[in-house]
């Protein structure tokens, strides 16, 4: 694994401690996940414990210490998108994907992931796919949404 | 860009920014918020700037990409100015006819007007409509006139004119004094009085002195912070300054949640725009006050709203809270004396110091004064952002901007205040919205979610929805809290699923009880909240739960059946098709039947059935 971006991401915060946070979002961005290999390296240019590493990165649910699929699923389970239906479309999900919330298919093409809110609470239930957002969503959507990439790779025109 | 070093020169910018507006004689503005990006207002801005780049009409008109106007429901939004024209849900087809019949020809597109739902009569202006009307827009006002992303949209409306009042027209303590008097209390949930906090802090011993804008807002169902520092970001910063200037602090920190990407690269323009002009760094205006603001990230932990666990997450820990004996503006940010507020609260400072205490007074409530902008969601008509004075009541709020029930279901209340608060039933509606109101009937006022509950939400599964949001999200210090919620989710469980039994609601208020009692932070403290508001107001469903394992609402799944009307039936195939567990029989034509021992209750069918013929029991 080219672990140069980690440098240049601990280089950019000058091996802040108390830039933790940041550093692993930008590591983060740059893998999609936290690679095993990427918190040694940053443990041991911040001079810290790879223990205390390991506690900030699984407190935090933000980061994923596991690969992620091509594809981000991020569907939103505030308060408002609860009351607009939003746990019909988890099962819908869970069902078309066979995954649980923060888990990736096996053909490493769909990651399932829930929020507690995403902010955009007038328009919900609110499905995020790769950053970008899908308002007034329901189960039927959320089928389609999913067909039409899985069509798009097999190549065949929905 | 140019560089301000003096008062005068802040006003000559703002008169050379207004000069060479005055060139343009159309604006159009497209909210680019979140919500508007969800509907793709990015393809409208896009089709916008090239059809009048090709028509050659860039010179006369400008076009603008704003911060949140509120009406996210509505979205995407435009507005034309000046003859302040609202349209609505416009989609990227709709652009060249808006140039050709309104910034051309001065006419009105009338369907993408907003349609008054009673009265059937088409709307021009916005602030014609009902959901503006009542409202009184303060600080939201401006996120539809100035694009966040420019400095001089920020000084062109007056923008670092109070700072530059603060620190030539008024000490220190005279800044803290004109917050203490007008009354302002943080917005952010608990409502302690902000000069009295700015007051200690300005007293603590202990160099530096830090500020921070809690912008984490983890309440779900609250988006008005996210709206405001995406929207108008210097206005943020503009009430950092004056608060470090009175504080004396020279270093302060922004803490956006991960979840607000765009509030976040906003905030991070707005300040290197600052800084470039001279408005943050060193010698502020000339004035010798310096300070400068730095970014931080969440990392998707409720607990770090909770102002101990925030300043923990800056500094690189782990977000747990600490006892709060020794209070943040002695001992915050490594040790050293902290003032935190959240955005809303600075928001209003700019206001305050600009029009007066006595202005900013007069507004609201004896104890609760200026106004509150509450995200107004759920099952009601009109969605989206709405400010008001404090002391209007909760059915001016939901009925007249609000617009009332949504899909015919009787509205039966409304949650307040995030996990932390509880559910406010229908018949308090006359309620005043202040601190102490909503807390005196078992709420709060929390950063400003409002969530209307209607005759289809079950009251048990919300509560369940608290106690297990709560029960990931405690950082799992205090045992109370961390095992005696768990417990209370299984007891919830229990219920919605049939199995509860006569013992189970005097357990839940038990242990809410101790919860209540031995949690050290405020989340802990609050959590039974939900679940005691929701026993207090709404007793009967969870009775109904219990003892005739029914679900009134029809929501909990284990105590629901799906069947199909005979009568009502059209035979169109169209929820047979839909299913996912093949559960629906029936040729076309013929009335369909579920098969209820494959179904799988997601109510797929429910929801495309034209004919309202699927039932639930």
């Amino acid at each position: 694994m080219n672990l140069n971006p980690v440098d240049l991401i601990v280089d950019k915060y000058q091996e802040k401690r108390t830039a933790l946070i940041s550093i692993l979002h930008d590591v983060q961005d740059r893998y999609k996940y936290l690679p095993d290999e990427a918190l040694k390296m940053v443990a041991s240019r911040l001079r810290m414990d790879i223990n205390e590493i390991y506690g900030v990165a699984t407190f935090y649910k933000s980061f994923t210490l596991t690969p992620q699929g091509k594809h981000s699923i991020t569907l939103c389970l505030g308060t408002a998108c609860h009351v607009r239906g939003g746990p019909k479309i988890l099962r819908e999900l869970k069902g078309l994907l066979h995954i649980e919330p923060g888990q990736t298919t096996a053909d490493r093409q769909f990651s399932l992931n829930v929020v507690n809110c995403l902010g955009v609470c007038a328009i919900g239930p609110v499905m995020m796919l790769d950053r970008k957002f899908y308002g007034e969503m329901n189960p039927i959507m959320a089928k389609r949404i999913i067909e039409k990439l899985n069509n798009k790779r097999r190549g065949v025109k929905s | 860009m140019r560089t301000v070093k003096s008062v005068q020169d802040l006003e000559k910018w703002k008169n050379d920014i207004l000069s060479k507006q005055k060139r343009h004689e159309i604006i159009v503005s497209v909210c680019g918020g979140t919500g508007c990006q969800a509907y793709d207002c990015q393809k409208v801005k896009a089709l916008f700037q090239k059809e009048l780049n090709q028509k050659g009409m860039r010179e006369k008109v400008a076009l603008k990409v704003t911060g949140c106007p509120g009406f996210c429901e509505r979205g995407p939004l435009v507005t034309i100015y000046p003859h302040n024209i609202f349209y609505q849900r416009v989609k990227a087809e709709d652009v060249p006819e808006i140039i050709s019949e309104t910034i051309q020809n001065g006419k009105k597109v009338d369907r993408l007007l907003f349609e008054d739902p009673n009265a059937h009569r088409k709307i021009t202006s916005a602030n014609d409509i009902p959901f503006y009307r009542s409202q009184m827009r303060l600080l939201l006002s401006h996120n539809d006139l100035i694009d966040p992303t420019r400095i001089e949209d920020y000084i062109a409306i007056g923008g670092y004119r109070s700072l530059g009042k603060a620190l030539f027209q008024m000490r220190p303590e005279e800044v803290i004094e004109e917050i203490k008097i007008s009354g302002l209390r943080g917005r952010g949930g608990a409502g302690y009085p902000t000069g009295k906090k700015w007051e200690n802090c300005h007293h603590a011993k202990g160099e530096p002195k830090y500020v921070i804008c809690n912008c984490d807002e983890g309440d779900p169902g609250a988006f008005m912070d996210r709206s405001l520092l995406e929207g108008n970001p210097h206005a943020i910063l503009e009430g950092m300054l004056i608060g470090a200037y009175a504080i004396g602090a020279n270093q302060g920190f922004i803490y956006v949640r991960h979840e607000y990407p765009l509030a976040h690269k906003n905030a991070e323009i707005a300040i290197k725009q600052a800084r470039r002009v001279g408005l943050l760094g060193k010698n502020i205006l000339g004035s010798g006050f310096s300070f400068d603001v730095e970014m931080a990230k969440g990392g998707g932990a409720f607990v770090c709203g909770e102002s101990t666990a925030l300043i923990a997450s800056i500094e690189g820990k782990v977000g747990e809270p600490r006892s709060k004996q020794i209070h943040l503006v002695e001992q915050g940010l490594w040790g050293k004396p902290t003032n935190l507020n959240n955005v809303e609260t600075w928001a209003n400072v700019p206001l305050i110091i600009n029009k007066g205490s006595q202005w900013f007074s007069s507004i609201g409530t004896e104890k609760s004064k200026g106004t509150k902008i509450f995200s107004l969601v759920g099952k009601v008509k009109n969605t989206g952002l709405v400010e008001v004075p404090m002391g209007i009541t909760l059915k001016k709020i939901i009925f007249d901007i609000g617009g009332g029930q949504q899909d015919g279901k009787r509205i039966k209340g409304v949650q307040t205040g995030g996990p932390s608060g509880g559910c406010i039933p229908a018949s308090l509606f006359d309620l005043p919205v202040d601190f102490e109101s909503l807390t005196q009937v078992g709420s709060m006022m929390g950063s400003g979610g409002m969530i209307v509950m209607d005759e289809g939400t079950c009251m048990v599964d919300v509560a369940k929805y608290f106690v297990h949001f709560l029960q990931e999200e405690s950082c799992g210090k205090c045992l109370p809290c961390r095992e005696g919620l768990k417990r209370m989710g299984e007891i919830l469980d229990r219920i919605t699923e049939g199995k509860g039994n006569g013992e189970d609601l005097s357990l839940l208020e038990e242990l809410s009880e101790v919860i209540v009692d031995t949690s050290l932070c405020g989340l802990g403290k609050t959590a039974p909240n939900p679940v005691l508001s929701a026993l207090r107001y709404f007793r009967p469903e969870f009775e109904a739960h219990i003892h005739q394992r029914r679900c009134p609402a029809a929501v909990c799944t284990p105590l629901i059946q799906y069947s199909i009307s005979e009568v009502d039936c059209t035979g169109c195939g169209a929820c047979k098709k839909v299913c996912p567990t093949q559960a629906i029989e029936g040729e076309k034509k013929q009335s369909h039947r579920i098969l209820s021992e494959i179904c799988s209750k997601c109510g797929s069918c429910k929801d495309i059935c034209k004919a309202n013929a699927v039932m639930v029991q």
